[in-house]
Formats: C-alpha cells, sequence, structure tokens
C-alpha cells in the first residue's frame, strides 16, 4: 500500500510537471509563429486588427504625457488602437517581452545597446521602408545600422557642448571674446575660473564625456563605420593626455572628486565653472538651479578641428510584432517635424531629421550650438559586446590623473577589437 | 481478474482507518509541491540549459533554433584572456573579500547583540531589540540610498571624522584596496615579481590580495549594519532555549563570566551558529541589491559582484547563457563554502591534549565519556539542589 501511494503520487507529481512544462512551452513558442514568418523581410510586414503597446523608458512626467497625447492623436486618426507604458526598467522589461515572445510592438532602443537586441533577431529591421528616410541625419543612420542594414528609426538624439557659468566668467574679468576655441584657450580661461572651492572645469570620467576631445584630436574609439577599433590611436592619446594634463593642474575635475554625481551637479551647485554636458541639462537647470546662470557655447576645437559626440535612441519594432505595418505607420508619424518638435518643447530633445533644424534653432536659439554639432558629431561604438568595453574603460579613466595612457588604450584596443567585426 | 477483485476487499479492510491518509498528505502538500516545481525547480533547469546554449532571449530556451554550445560560456568566463574572464575574475576577488569581512563580522556583533540584550538586568530590553532590529526591516534601497548619503566626500562620516582631525578618503570614489593601502604605509607600493606576473582568471595574484577597495567598505559596512539585527534574533531565540541550570551548575563550579559563555553557552549555539553563517554565506555570495542601487561596480569595477555581473551580461548585453554560467559558477561556491562551513562546525569530541589535561587516559574514551555524563549530571543535580536550597532558605 505504502508502496503504491508513493508510486501515484510520484505520477501525478510528473503529470504536473509535464504539464508546467508544456504550459510554459505554448506561452514562449505558440504565438511565435505568426510574428516570425515575416520577420526581417523587406516587404511583408505583418498586419492585424490587434492594438499596438508602446514601451517607453521616460525621463518624466513631461515624457509619458507628451508620448502619450501623440499616440493618441495618431490612434485617432488611423482607427488603430494603441497604448503608451513607461518602463520602470526598459532593458529588463523588454527582454521579458522578448523570451515570452510577447514583446511591446514600438520601444525605445539606445544606440548602444540595440545590436545586442537586433543580433538576437529581436527586431523588425524596417528602416529602408521608411517614408522619411532621407530626412534623418546620415550620422544617425549609422548608428542604428547593424550588418548593412538600416534598422530602426533615430528617434532624436543629443549632442555634447561646454556650459559656461557667465556670473563666473563675469567675475573672473572674462568676455564673450574669451569664450575658447582651442585647447589652450580653454586651458587659460579655465585656469583663471579656478578659484578656492570652484573648479575651472568639471565633468565626469567617462568615454562618453572626454570622447569629445578623442574626437577633437582627430580619433575615436572605433572608426565611423564601427568596422575597426582605433582605441590606440595617437590622437587618443594625444586626447587624453591634454585630459591629464589639465586634472594635473588642477583646473579639470572629476564629478567624483568633488561628490557630485553628473557634471550638470557640480555646474548647479557652482563647483564648477565648467562642465560639458548634452542638451538634457537645459531641464535640470531649470527646475534644480533656476538661479545659475549660464550659456552654452561650442567645444573648442582640437588638433583635427571641432568634434564632439552625439547620443541618440531609436524607436525599436518588435520582430514578433502581430501589427508591423501599424508599428511602421505610428513611428513615421511620431518622427514628423511635427510631432518631434512638440516632444521637444515638452522635454527638450532635439529632432532626428533635418527638416526641422531651422524650426528647432528658431524655438530655442540659446542651445544652436547643441544642434550645430550634428555636422561634425560621432556616435559611440555599437558594436555587441562594447557597451562592456566601455565601462572596462571608463572604470579605468576614473584614474586617469597617474595613468599610464598608453597601455590604458592599448588594454582597451585588445578589448574592443574581440568585438568589432571586421 | 478473480483474483484482484478478490484481493481488493482485503487489502481495504486491512488499511482500515488508516487507508487514504498519505494520499491525503501529498494531496495537501501538492500546492506547495507544485508552486516549488513550477517556479523554482523548472526556471532552474532551464536555466542551466540555458547555461550551455546559445539562446539569445527570444523565444523559448528550447525552441529548434537554440543549439547546445558545451562548455562555451563557462570557458569565456574562465580562460580565453578576454574581458569576461578578467570582469568575472575581478568579480569573484571582490566578493570574496566581502564575505571574508561581512560573515565574520556580523556574526560576532550579532551575538554580541543578543546576549546583551538577553542579559536579564538590562533596562528597556525591549527598546534595544527593536532598535537593533530596525535596520533588518527597512527597505535596502533606502538605507543604501542613505549610506551612500553619508559616505559622500562631504558627508556626515567625513565631517566626523574631520572633527577629530582626520581627513576621510572619497568613500564612493576611491578604488584602491585597503590592504594595499596599508601596505604602502610601509612602502610597499607593488608587489614581489611573483605576484605581479602571475594570474588568475584575467586578475593578478597581487591584484587578489588587494583588500576590499575603500568604495566597497560602504557596502561593507552597510550590510553588517543592517544584517546583524536578523541574526541578533536567531540568537535570542536560541539563548532563551538555553536551560538555566547548565548555566547555574557552571556557577556553582565557579567558572567566570567569560568562561560560563566560551565554554558552557557558546558550544550550545552550535546548531544556530551553523544557521547564521550559513545564511550569512549564501545571503553574501549573492550580494546585489546594494550594488546595483548604490554603485553599479564603481569605483574602478571594485564593488562588481557575480550577482551584479550576471544581471549586466543576461539584462543589458543579451548574452544569457553567460549570464545563467555565472549564476551556476556562484552557485557551486556557495554550496563549497556550505561544505566546508559545515565540516569545521561538525560534532567533534574532546581533543586528546584537554582530556590529557582532565585526568583521563587518550585511549579510553569510554571512560571519558562515562565520566562526562557523571560530571553533567552530577552538575544539573547540584544546580537544582543548590536552587532548592536557595528557596528554601529564603
Amino acid at each position: 500500500m505504502q508502496r503504491r501511494t508513493t508510486r501515484i503520487a510520484a505520477g501525478i507529481a510528473a503529470a504536473a510537471s509535464v504539464l508546467a512544462l508544456t504550459a510554459c512551452g505554448s506561452g514562449f513558442s505558440g504565438s511565435g509563429s505568426s510574428g516570425s514568418t515575416a520577420s526581417g523581410g523587406t516587404g511583408g510586414l505583418t498586419s492585424s486588427k490587434s492594438a499596438l503597446t508602446v514601451l517607453i523608458g521616460s525621463s518624466g512626467d513631461a515624457e509619458t504625457a507628451a508620448v502619450k497625447s501623440a499616440v493618441a492623436d495618431w490612434s485617432q486618426t488611423s482607427g488603430t488602437k494603441a497604448t503608451v507604458q513607461a518602463a520602470s526598467n526598459l532593458p529588463q522589461q523588454l527582454s521579458q517581452g522578448f523570451a515570452a515572445k510577447k514583446p511591446a510592438d514600438v520601444f525605445y532602443l539606445g544606440s548602444d545597446t540595440f545590436a545586442s537586441y537586433a543580433k538576437q533577431g529581436d527586431l523588425l529591421a524596417y528602416g529602408d521602408q521608411l517614408k522619411n528616410k532621407s530626412d534623418y541625419y546620415p550620422s544617425l543612420v549609422t548608428n542604428f545600422t547593424y550588418q548593412g542594414r538600416f534598422t530602426c528609426a533615430p528617434k532624436d538624439f543629443s549632442t555634447l557642448q561646454l556650459e559656461i557659468n557667465t556670473d563666473m566668467w563675469k567675475a573672473a574679468g572674462l568676455t564673450d571674446s574669451d569664450v575658447p576655441t582651442t585647447w589652450d584657450q580653454l586651458a587659460t580661461v579655465a585656469k583663471k575660473l579656478t578659484k578656492g572651492k570652484v573648479a575651472g572645469l568639471v565633468t565626469s570620467n567617462e568615454y562618453q564625456r572626454l570622447g569629445a576631445f578623442m574626437v577633437q584630436a582627430g580619433g575615436n574609439l572605433t572608426n565611423d563605420a564601427n568596422t575597426k577599433s582605433t582605441v590606440d590611436s595617437a590622437a587618443n592619446v594625444k586626447a587624453l593626455t591634454y585630459v591629464q594634463d589639465g586634472l594635473k593642474a588642477g583646473w579639470w575635475k572629476f564629478t567624483k572628486d568633488v561628490g557630485a554625481g553628473w557634471g550638470g551637479e557640480a555646474f548647479g551647485k557652482q563647483e564648477a565653472a565648467m562642465t560639458i554636458e548634452g542638451n538634457w541639462i537645459a531641464g535640470a537647470m531649470t527646475t534644480d538651479y533656476p538661479k545659475v546662470h549660464y550659456k552654452v557655447v561650442p567645444l573648442p576645437a582640437g588638433p583635427a578641428g571641432k568634434g564632439t559626440l552625439q547620443f541618440t535612441n531609436c524607436w525599436g519594432i518588435a520582430a514578433d510584432s502581430k501589427n508591423q505595418a501599424a508599428a511602421l505607420k505610428l513611428v513615421e508619424q511620431l518622427t514628423t517635424a511635427k510631432d518631434q518638435l512638440a516632444f521637444a518643447k515638452a522635454f527638450g530633445v532635439m529632432p532626428s531629421i533635418q527638416s526641422a533644424a531651422s524650426d528647432w534653432k528658431s524655438a530655442f536659439p540659446q542651445f544652436a550650438p547643441f544642434l550645430d554639432a550634428a555636422s561634425y558629431a560621432k556616435g559611440v561604438p555599437t558594436s555587441v559586446g562594447s557597451a562592456d568595453v566601455v565601462t572596462d574603460l571608463n572604470s579605468k579613466m576614473a584614474a586617469l590623473k597617474t595613468a599610464d595612457i598608453k597601455s590604458l588604450l592599448a588594454t582597451e584596443q585588445k578589448n574592443l577589437s574581440a568585438v568589432v567585426p571586421g | 481478474m478473480t483474483s484482484a477483485t478478490a484481493r481488493v476487499p482485503v487489502r481495504r479492510h486491512m488499511a482500515g482507518i488508516r487507508r487514504g491518509q498519505a494520499a491525503s498528505g501529498y494531496l495537501f502538500t501538492a500546492p506547495a509541491v507544485i508552486v516549488l516545481v513550477v517556479f523554482l525547480v523548472i526556471p532552474i533547469f532551464m536555466a542551466l540549459w540555458v547555461s550551455f546554449s546559445d539562446w539569445g532571449g527570444r523565444g523559448s530556451p528550447f525552441a529548434s533554433g537554440v543549439h547546445f554550445v558545451g562548455l562555451k560560456n563557462y570557458g569565456a568566463l574562465t580562460g580565453g584572456g578576454g574581458l569576461a574572464e578578467q570582469d568575472f575574475g575581478t568579480a569573484l576577488r571582490n566578493n570574496l573579500w566581502f564575505v571574508i569581512l561581512v560573515v565574520p563580522t556580523q556574526t560576532v556583533i550579532a551575538l554580541l547583540l543578543a546576549v546583551l540584550v538577553n542579559n536579564r538586568i538590562l533596562k528597556g530590553r525591549g527598546f534595544f531589540r527593536t532598535a537593533f532590529y530596525f535596520p533588518s526591516v527597512t527597505s535596502s534601497v533606502a538605507i543604501t540610498v542613505l549610506w551612500y548619503f553619508l559616505f559622500n566626500p562631504t558627508g556626515a562620516v567625513n565631517q566626523l571624522l574631520g572633527a577629530v582631525g582626520l581627513h576621510g578618503p572619497n568613500w564612493p570614489a576611491d578604488a584602491s584596496g585597503v590592504l594595499h593601502d596599508l601596505l604602502s604605509l610601509v612602502g610597499l607600493r607593488t608587489g614581489p615579481g611573483f605576484l605581479v606576473n602571475g594570474s588568475f582568471l584575467g586578475v593578478t595574484w597581487w591584484d587578489w590580495l588587494s583588500g576590499p577597495s575603500v568604495g566597497m567598505m560602504i557596502i561593507i559596512t552597510m550590510v553588517v549594519f543592517t544584517t546583524s539585527g536578523t541574526f541578533m534574533l536567531l540568537f535570542i531565540a536560541a539563548l532563551q532555549n538555553l536551560s538555566q541550570e547548565v548555566e547555574e551548575a557552571a556557577m556553582v563550579d565557579g567558572a567566570t563570566a567569560w568562561q560560563r559563555f566560551r565554554l558552557v553557552t557558546l558550544p550550545q549555539l552550535r546548531t544556530t551558529l551553523f544557521t547564521v553563517l550559513t545564511l550569512g554565506l549564501i545571503g553574501t555570495w549573492q550580494v546585489f541589491d546594494q550594488v546595483f542601487v548604490g554603485s553599479q561596480g564603481d569605483p574602478g569595477k571594485t564593488t562588481l559582484t557575480p550577482a551584479y555581473l550576471s544581471y549586466v551580461a543576461g539584462f543589458q548585453n543579451q548574452d544569457w547563457g553567460q549570464a545563467a554560467a555565472i549564476a551556476f559558477i556562484l552557485f557551486a561556491i556557495i554550496v563549497f563554502f556550505t561544505l566546508v562551513q559545515r565540516w569545521v562546525l561538525r560534532e567533534r569530541g574532546v581533543s586528546r591534549r584537554r582530556m590529557r589535561r582532565n585526568g583521563f587516559d587518550r585511549n579510553d574514551s569510554g571512560e571519558y565519556a562515562a565520566a562526562d555524563r557523571l560530571l553533567t549530571a552530577a552538575a544539573v543535580a547540584g544546580a537544582v539542589q543548590n536552587r532548592d536550597s536557595s528557596g528554601g532558605s529564603l
């Protein structure tokens, strides 16, 4: 009797686990067939009556509200229902959707992570089907090209420029004609601005800021097409040596050394007379430090001329979306000049299409230097695994003041060449 | 057919009133077992499969497009000289130092606090118990944010250090190892050649010996602060279970307070000690929240831990095979250390040295055991008698 009950119980347990497994199986792969047939195809997009889900990594209520209203407008004219969700952790929620084969149809995607999703076949490469394809800045299109295919439409972008505290500037006896246009001039004014607790220039120690100087020296971590690692180039050595000299002289400080989370915090607390940040600083200055007067000027030119970094996001469409045709239409609508200018007004981004540039500049004349940089800004590495290398580089650059620049760059050259194709 | 029909009633009869009890038992435990199987056992086996596959995070790991890649994911972590190996080595190094510092400290503090608040003379015991336990019930995210605020270069900790004339370090940004810092005080700034040139998992032996970084000390103090209270509660429960008679017998024998604690109380706490050390070991090898919220691996990757690395590999890099492989190596490490610890804390007879000292023949453990039983019984009886007599005199 005892033995038989055990056997029955074991049978029940086995049956239960098999049931559970099949339940998992249907959840994972059952619904996939409808989406995967058309994934990556050039013409055949899936189309159905199902509503769209839009997953965004929002910077705050203003952004969520703006995207919601733009999507609602589209729903009304197109007749396709769509809901917007602000993710609390975008990469995590995206991954969960992909694994369950029930991803959001349209979502934000950063240029530094999009390739790892593209590699897994999560994304629909729809770039070539966009009506306004030629209107996007070419460098942004390069950023979102994976294995020769323009994968997703750039949503907006931002660039780095130099922000100057105008009160400190005047107090140091400097005028508009002193705005630095070369590395030497930057060092000169920064030294003049360094007084007591105030450092002339405070930036974070990340490649995402210091990389602008690599570009000004004619370098970057990769070539423009992201096909070759160029970390240990002479230009990069020159750029980091300039930064190191500034740190040693004391007019350049890293945010960590002044206890700030980012450049804007040190700048807002008036511990920095200058900082290097992107157009996102405008919102923080208005809300957190409204009393600080500042202006934005282009970064100085280096040995190889003007240079800065650009950062961008795109509108990803899932390969497993059941209504890709509608998703594409939605993205086209969201990247029109009208919608992008509305986003710009709501949360201070820059439109990704060239035809909206003049309207944006007339709306925000004080931030024109950010948009002017579109012609000479370079992107960050996008290949799969490069984010890890940049993290490693950043962790080493925290000690840049005393680091051996050549060996530091040589290590990262080794690491980056391992992940950059070709 | 006939035999079957004939046997069944007999069996039923034999089973009597207890018939079906086992089945009911299984039925009642089934919900819990099914929940465990579905949400724990199956995912664990799925993860194990993922760690041997090239699954990229899209659809089922058991789908046809997913391939078995053998030990490739494990190989990238333990060899090959790439960034993955170096990061994994660094994470293990960081976590090892974290465990070495946190587990003994939190156990000692927890025991100390438990003994203190278990003291019958202490006024306001309830208040202190709540106060010490409070950090454990507070959200670790909230405490992390607060802690990083305190350890800011211009924060409260450095203000306090400044008040006594010390210049505090820039805690969250200082990537130098504490042990390296101490060695540099005696002039040893670079390690000897054999340590600098040799390496394990992409990290030189010299760097393995760096100690936790100054930045890691923030997390170490925070975890000691929060978990000591939890384990104090376990020790209090154990202390209250100890019989008063044995303690009093020791008093009668003239044992000092320290001797009573070390030789009478502590050995009786062995099982609790095992629990606390095991829970501590598991918890510290899996440290994640504090890194995720507070440091994200900064400064200089010295607070990178395997658990956080696994998260980054999976959710940020979409490298699920590697993420799962890290998790299983971590699992193996935890099991290994738990077994080692179990072995160290196993029940042992009294050492020969002590037996000789107490006048027992080293080869006659039977006589010793008998004498021990006798002595214990006598002590207990003495204590009881002692209490009776004292009660009588009152």
